[in-house]
């Protein structure tokens, strides 16, 4: 979804990096007060910064002959909610934009919208709809959703910037969702397993964590009481004398 | 044990569509990234546009490239094992300690 330096006519950077400004600047104030009101969970934060930087660095290959990356933005937008995305994200495109050569200062503001800004908050609202599935069902469609958006948002910045000169809009929206969306589907589907991968490691050895942040609070799960599956198991308990 | 089931079938299936993708892929294309495809669809739609701006500094030569992608992997992958692990043992000490209690 890495809009190339210069890709965009210079109106267009403009316009969406005045729209990215005010979303970071929000994530930065969240990130503050998180840690303020909840200091315990400064790893938990590193370690959903550092898993989008890691999935953002692979390329995966598509069933379209393409290749394309993950996002890996969904997980710290169901945690921590899509503002500290916001924030993170775009630390990730901005190491990317000034060591990779991979997106570019004036397609910046474009990229944090698309993979910091639109990915999680509908990766988020997923989740939040899906209140009353199976919490990995919700966790696998949230994550999913998240990579997936962000790659509708990318076509639409493009399509807004490069209309088709015949067909319009539609005509070249459809072109861009053809490239970036149909390459993204089994890349989403990857990462969605994944996610609920990381989420059950997470539940079962974060939970003190999990509970200060409200996760599994909406969900019906008394938050004080532990979340389900994060029980300690017997056998974990005599490992543990052992060792 | 229930849980260790499910995390490899999960395992199992994001590493079967990887192993598809990459048969099926492979009869249209050749797995260039999207990125630059996507300016190449620009440039199709727009022969006049040129780009605008170029990058502060590009890499000299694919190899660089590569190694810096592996390295933002490498930095990211130990963080994320860093914090998974720290959690990890955090609670098999509390484990144990209200096993003793």
């Amino acid at each position: 979804m890495h809009i190339a330096e210069g890709f965009l006519p210079p109106l267009h950077a403009a316009a969406w990096t005045a729209a990215a400004v005010p979303f970071v600047a929000h994530g930065v104030r969240e990130i503050k007060r998180t840690t303020a009101t909840h200091p315990e969970s400064k790893l938990l934060l590193g370690a959903v910064g550092a898993y989008s930087f890691v999935l953002s660095a692979i390329k995966l290959p598509s069933v379209t002959g393409s290749s394309s990356h993950p996002t890996g933005t969904g997980e710290g937008a169901i945690l921590f909610r899509p503002p500290v995305m916001a924030a993170l994200g775009s630390v990730v495109l901005l190491f990317q934009a000034l060591l990779l050569a991979h997106g570019g200062l004036t397609t910046l503001g474009a990229n944090i919208m698309s993979m910091a800004v639109a990915g999680p908050w509908a990766g988020y609202g997923v989740y939040r709809l899906l209140r009353f599935a199976p919490w990995s069902v919700a966790i696998f469609c949230a994550v999913a959703v998240a990579d997936l958006a962000t790659y509708v948002m990318t076509s639409t910045q493009l399509a807004l910037a490069f209309p088709d000169p015949q067909g319009g809009f539609l005509a070249s929206w459809e072109r861009f969702l053809g490239l970036f969306a149909l390459t993204q589907i089994p890349l989403a589907i990857v990462e969605g397993l994944v996610g609920v991968l990381l989420m059950n490691a997470l539940r079962s050895w974060a939970g003190p964590e999990l509970r200060g942040l409200g996760f599994g609070a909406d969900r019906g799960e008394e938050p004080e009481l532990g979340i389900p599956g994060t029980e300690v198991d017997g056998d974990e308990v005599e490992e543990a004398r052992h060792a | 044990m229930r849980r260790a089931i499910i995390n490899l079938s999960l395992l199992a299936a994001a590493v079967a569509i990887f192993v598809v993708a990459l048969l099926l892929g492979g009869q249209r294309g050749d797995f260039g990234g999207t990125d630059s495809s996507a300016t190449g669809s620009i440039e199709a739609i727009d022969p006049g546009y040129r780009p605008w701006f170029q990058p502060l500094w590009q890499q000299p030569g694919g190899e660089v490239e590569s190694g810096l992608f592996a390295l933002q992997a490498a930095l990211g992958a130990g963080v994320v094992g860093f914090a998974l692990g720290s959690f990890r043992e955090r609670r098999r000490a509390r484990a144990a300690a209200d096993a003793d209690a």
